[in-house]
C-alpha cells in the first residue's frame, strides 16, 4: 500500500519545495507509517509515504530508472514482479532494489505507456519523465487504489488522498451541489467526479498523461463481455476446473509478502472460499471477523462453521452500536464522501483489530459479487425482465417473493408493495439501467430532505444523464445480465465497495486488503462464462459454489447471499450518542451549510430519536445529512473533530 | 381529532417531514407518489397497531387497504 502525493508544474519552474511536499505527504501518513521519500526537480516534487511490505530494507521510495531519467511513485502492489523482472534483466535491464515497484519504470522504458498492460496488481501510480516532461498517472483496472487530481493556477496536484491538498490549496474544497445529487442517487459519484468541485479521480482502467499544459485521458482496460445471444460451449465442468486454477493462482501470487498475509472471513461463499483456497498455502492462517448485536446483521454462527472446518486462527470483534457512533466521524474523513450506511465504520474498526495483532495485509474477498452475480439487485433483475415480457402477469411477480430471505418478509404480507416497488421503470426493459432503477429512485429518497437553494441549483442536473454518457459503446450489444454487471462494476464497487468501505477504512490503520476475485485474469474469465451458470435460475454464484462444493460446508456453499450490513440510524438512537453528532444536526448548522432543509432534518432527527421503526430510505437519508455535515466542517470549514 | 387528520398528520410528520396540509392529498397513492417505499409501509402497519389499537392480517397488507389517506380511514373503519 503506502500514499503517494505530488505537484507538477505545467508551466515555468516548480514554485514548491521539499517542505510544501511534506506538508502534503504528512497528510497521508496512515496510508504508510514506516517512512517518507521526495524527489524535486525544477519542474515536479514527488513524495510517499511508505507501508513497508516488499523489500523492507530496500523498497524506499521514489524510485528511478539506470539513469535517474525516469522517477516512479507508487502505492499498491504489483503481484507478478517476480516474473516482470526475470523478463526485463533478460532484456539488459539493470535493478538496484528487490521491491515491486522498480519494475516499472524499467517497464516504462522498454514499453512506454503500454508498460501498464503488463502488470498484474492494485496500483495508483505517478510516473514522471523528465526528459519528455511528462508525467504519467495511471489507477489498477477497476479501482482498488485511489488517485486524485485537481488544478491551482499552473500547478497539477495529485495525490491518494485529497486531505493531501488541504496544506496547499488557497481555498478550502467545496462540496460540489452534482456530486451530491450523484451520492444520493448511486451512493458514490460516477466518472471523473469526487464530492468536492474541480477535484478528480482518475478512473478506474484510467491512464492520464500530463505535458506542459496538454493533458491526454485513455482508458487501457474495461470490463468487457460476450455479444447477446453468442454460444457458449464450454462445459460446466470444465469452467468449475478453470474456475479453482484461475482463483487458486490468484490468491496465490496475492501471498508475495515480507510480512505475513491473513484474511478476513464474513462467513459468506466469497471469503470462504478464499480462505479455503487459502489455508492449504499458510498452515497457520489468521482470519479476522467482525459482529453486531443485532442478530438480524451478525453472522457469527457462520463464521464459526467455516473457522471450525477449517482450523484457522481467528480473531473476532463485536461492534457495539455506540461504537459505530463514535468512531463514525474518523470514518467519514478517511471516505472523504458522503456516505448512505454507517457499515464503512465497523471494517474500519476491523483493520485497526488486524493491525493491532500486527498484521498488515488481508486477503478479503470483495469482487466475487460483481464477477458471478451474487447481489440481490441481479436477481431482481432477472425477474423483472421475466415481469417486464408481460407487464400484466399476476403470477410473474410473486418472483419477488423469494428475494430477501433473511429479512423476515412475514411482516410485509403479500409483498403486494414489494411488487409495486419493483415494478418502477418495468416500461424500460431495454435500458442499460434497467436493473438500478428501482434502488436509484429509492436513493433518490433522501433527494427530499435537499433545502430549496440546493434544489434550485440542481434543477438541470440529472445524474442518470452523466452516467449514461460514462457507458462504452458496446453495452447494447450485451445481455442484460453482464449489463447490470457493468454499471455495478462503475457505481457501487469502484466509488464504494472498494472505496469508502474498502482502501480507505483499510487505509486508516495502515492495513493492505489484497482482492483476488478482481484479478483481471479472474475477471476476463468470469465474463466471458454464460450468464446462466453464473445465476441460475435464482441460484446466485452458481459456478463459484459448483467449484467450492465439498471444499467448505455445506451450510456456507448453499447459504442465501446476506449482504454486509450495520445498524444505521439505530446507531445513533443509544443514549451516549456523541456530541458532534447533535451539534451537526442542528437547525442553525443545517442552515448555515445550505445543503439540507433545517425543518425537514429536524422531523428526521425526532423520528430517529423516537426509536421508531425507520425505512430504509428514512435510514440512508439520515446517515447521508450527517455524513455530508461532517465532511463539510471536516474539510471545507477545516475544523474536523479528530 | 377525527381519524383522517390524525393519518394525514402523521403521514406528513413522518414520510414527507413537513406540516404543510397541501402536500398531500387525501387520495394520493404513497407507492406511485414515491411517499413510502415498501419499507416503509412497515411503519404505517405499526402505526396503525400502535395508536389504533387494530391487528392488521396479513393478507389486509394490500394496497387497496394501506396505500393514501383515504384508503387507511376506509380500512380502519372497518376495522373497528
Amino acid at each position: 500500500m503506502c500514499g503517494l502525493a505530488g505537484i507538477y508544474s505545467k508551466v515555468g519552474q516548480l514554485p514548491y519545495s521539499e517542505e510544501h511536499l511534506a506538508e502534503m505527504i504528512k497528510q497521508l501518513h496512515h496510508r504508510g507509517p514506516d517512512g517518507y521519500g521526495f524527489y524535486t526537480d525544477e519542474r515536479i516534487g514527488l513524495s510517499h509515504s511508505r507501508l513497508s511490505i516488499i523489500d523492507l530494507e530496500g523498497g524506499k521510495q521514489p524510485i528511478h530508472n539506470e539513469d535517474q531519467s525516469v522517477w516512479v511513485v507508487f502505492n499498491g502492489e504489483i503481484f507478478n514482479y517476480k516474473e516482470l523482472r526475470q523478463h526485463l534483466e533478460a532484456l539488459g535491464h539493470q535493478f538496484y532494489t528487490h521491491s515491486d515497484t522498480e519494475t516499472i519504470v524499467h517497464l516504462y522504458e522498454q514499453y512506454g505507456d503500454n508498460f501498464v498492460d503488463h502488470l498484474n496488481g492494485q496500483f495508483a501510480i505517478a510516473l514522471w519523465d523528465k526528459p519528455k516532461n511528462r508525467l504519467v498517472l495511471v489507477r489498477d483496472r477497476v479501482g482498488i487504489h485511489p488517485l486524485f487530481y485537481t488544478e491551482q493556477g499552473d500547478q497539477l496536484l495529485f495525490a491518494s488522498e485529497t486531505k493531501a491538498f488541504l496544506p496547499i490549496l488557497n481555498n478550502p474544497p467545496q462540496i460540489d451541489p452534482k456530486s451530491l445529487d450523484q451520492v444520493m442517487t448511486f451512493w458514490s459519484t460516477v466518472g471523473a467526479r469526487t464530492i468536492f468541485s474541480d477535484i478528480f479521480q482518475v478512473r478506474p482502467g484510467e491512464m492520464l498523461v500530463f505535458e506542459g499544459a496538454k493533458k491526454q485521458s485513455r482508458r487501457y482496460w474495461d470490463w468487457g463481455f460476450p455479444e447477446k445471444g453468442e454460444a457458449f460451449n464450454r462445459s460446466k465442468a470444465d469452467l468449475i476446473e478453470e474456475l479453482r486454477i484461475r482463483l487458486t493462482s490468484a490468491i496465490e501470487i496475492r501471498l508475495r509478502a515480507d510480512v505475513p498475509v491473513g484474511a478476513y472471513l464474513s462467513g459468506g461463499l466469497d471469503s470462504s472460499a478464499l480462505t479455503a483456497l487459502t489455508k492449504p498455502m499458510i498452515e497457520n492462517l489468521n482470519t479476522f471477523s467482525i459482529g453486531f448485536q443485532d442478530e438480524q446483521l451478525d453472522e457469527g454462527e457462520y463464521q464459526n462453521e467455516v473457522i471450525e472446518f477449517l482450523k484457522t486462527q481467528h480473531s473476532y470483534l463485536l461492534c457495539q452500536n455506540d461504537q459505530i457512533a463514535e468512531n463514525f466521524n474518523k470514518a467519514v474523513w478517511h471516505a472523504e464522501s458522503p456516505i448512505l450506511r454507517t457499515a464503512p465504520t465497523p471494517m474500519m474498526m476491523l483493520s485497526n483489530m488486524v493491525r493491532d495483532k500486527q498484521y498488515k495485509v488481508v486477503l478479503t474477498g470483495e469482487g466475487a459479487d460483481e464477477i458471478f452475480g451474487g447481489y440481490d439487485i441481479f436477481k431482481e433483475g432477472k425477474i423483472r425482465q421475466f415481469w417486464a415480457r408481460n407487464p400484466a402477469s399476476k403470477f410473474r411477480p410473486l418472483l419477488l417473493k423469494r428475494l430477501y430471505p433473511y429479512l423476515n418478509l412475514s411482516n410485509s404480507g403479500s409483498g403486494a408493495f414489494l411488487q409495486g416497488f419493483f415494478g418502477q421503470g418495468l416500461d424500460q426493459k431495454n435500458s442499460p439501467f434497467f436493473s438500478h432503477i428501482p434502488r436509484w429512485l429509492t436513493t433518490s429518497g433522501c433527494k427530499q430532505f435537499f433545502s430549496d437553494d440546493l434544489k434550485e441549483q440542481l434543477k438541470d442536473s440529472d445524474p442518470i444523464a452523466e452516467f449514461k454518457a460514462e457507458m462504452p459503446d458496446a453495452i447494447d450489444s450485451w445481455d442484460y445480465f453482464n449489463q447490470a454487471q457493468y454499471v455495478e462494476a462503475k457505481s457501487l464497487l469502484s466509488g464504494y465497495l472498494l472505496c469508502s468501505q474498502g482502501d480507505r477504512m483499510l487505509m486508516a490503520n495502515s492495513v493492505e486488503g489484497r482482492f483476488p476475485f478482481l484479478d483481471h485474469n479472474m475477471i476476463e474469465f468470469a465474463n466471458s462464462i454464460d450468464p446462466r451458470m453464473k445465476m441460475h435460475v435464482l441460484n446466485e454464484k452458481y459456478i463459484l459454489k459448483q467449484a467450492m462444493s465439498g471444499k467448505l460446508p455445506a451450510s456456507i456453499v448453499k447459504r442465501f447471499k446476506q449482504p454486509y450490513r450495520a445498524p444505521d440510524a439505530a446507531a445513533f438512537q443509544a443514549g451516549g450518542c456523541p456530541s458532534y453528532v447533535k451539534e451537526l444536526l442542528a437547525e442553525n448548522e443545517i442552515a448555515d451549510s445550505g445543503f439540507f432543509h433545517p425543518k425537514k432534518v429536524q422531523m428526521l432527527v425526532k423520528k430517529v430519536e423516537s426509536g421508531r421503526p425507520t425505512s430504509y430510505k428514512d435510514n440512508m437519508a439520515f446517515v447521508g445529512i450527517l455524513s455530508t455535515q461532517l465532511l463539510h466542517n471536516q474539510f471545507t470549514k477545516k475544523s474536523n473533530n479528530l | 381529532m377525527s381519524n383522517q387528520q390524525k393519518i394525514k398528520d402523521y403521514i406528513l410528520e413522518n414520510f414527507l417531514f413537513s406540516d404543510d396540509q397541501s402536500a398531500l392529498k387525501e387520495d394520493d397513492s404513497f407507492m406511485s407518489k414515491g411517499i413510502v417505499d415498501s419499507t416503509g409501509m412497515l411503519e404505517i402497519i405499526y402505526f396503525l397497531e400502535d395508536e389504533f389499537g387494530v391487528q392488521v392480517a396479513e393478507d389486509e397488507m394490500v394496497p387497496e387497504n394501506l396505500d393514501s389517506v383515504n384508503n387507511l380511514v376506509a380500512f380502519l373503519a372497518k376495522k373497528q
